[in-house]
């Protein structure tokens, strides 16, 4: 079954509280979505480190339910770049 | 009869970059492993390439060796380095041609 985007970033979320989820539907199938995520919490981590944590929140339904999700993660740019 | 692991152990232990992937490095059976297909090609770093449509148990078996969910899955000298979205982005930032400069992985394309 399809997830929605709105489930995708409830499942990071409630796992990675901070996370800033931008997310893309890439086809409007519900299947193939793009995401970038920026989280606090990914400092000190490495790409992949970062990434898994990702795919946990998501709780085995990558690879599965969810088809492809493109990832990429990020740390929060400085705060004085922040609502600027 | 060896098990799924330790074929996986071999196959990074015996090859320096090793790409486990759908299809095969000439004939890829899915974007996500011909894009990173392209960027070796591009750099022209060898590779194994190793298709986990061949194999069920392999198919799934990486997945848990590397805990990772997806495929492709890319390691050099024994070690995960990522899946496509990684190597991709390391390719953009130029960051992968210096981490195989580093770890004394011949590029005939630089």
């Amino acid at each position: 079954m399809p997830m929605t985007a709105s489930d995708i970033v409830d499942m990071i979320k409630e796992a990675i509280p901070d996370a800033k989820v931008d997310i893309t539907d890439l086809r409007g199938d519900g299947d193939h979505y793009s995401a970038v995520v920026t989280s606090q919490r990914f400092k000190g981590k490495t790409r992949v480190q970062q990434h898994r944590m990702v795919y946990d929140a998501l709780q085995g339904d990558m690879g599965s339910g969810l088809h492809a999700l493109a990832l990429q993660t990020a740390l929060p740019s400085a705060p004085s770049d922040d609502n600027s | 009869m060896l098990d799924i692991n330790d074929i996986i152990t071999s196959e990074i232990a015996d090859n320096d970059v090793v790409l486990f992937m759908k299809g095969t490095p000439v004939f890829p059976q899915c974007g996500f492993s011909s894009q990173v297909v392209q960027i070796l090609s591009y750099l022209g770093v060898s590779f194994k390439g190793v298709n986990v449509l061949d194999n069920d148990e392999l198919r799934e078996g990486i997945k848990t060796f590397s805990n990772w969910p997806t495929i492709p899955q890319l390691y050099v000298k024994g070690e995960f380095l990522g899946g496509c979205d990684i190597i991709r982005e390391m390719f953009e930032e130029d960051e992968l041609r210096e981490f195989f400069t580093e770890n004394g992985i011949e590029m005939i394309n630089t």
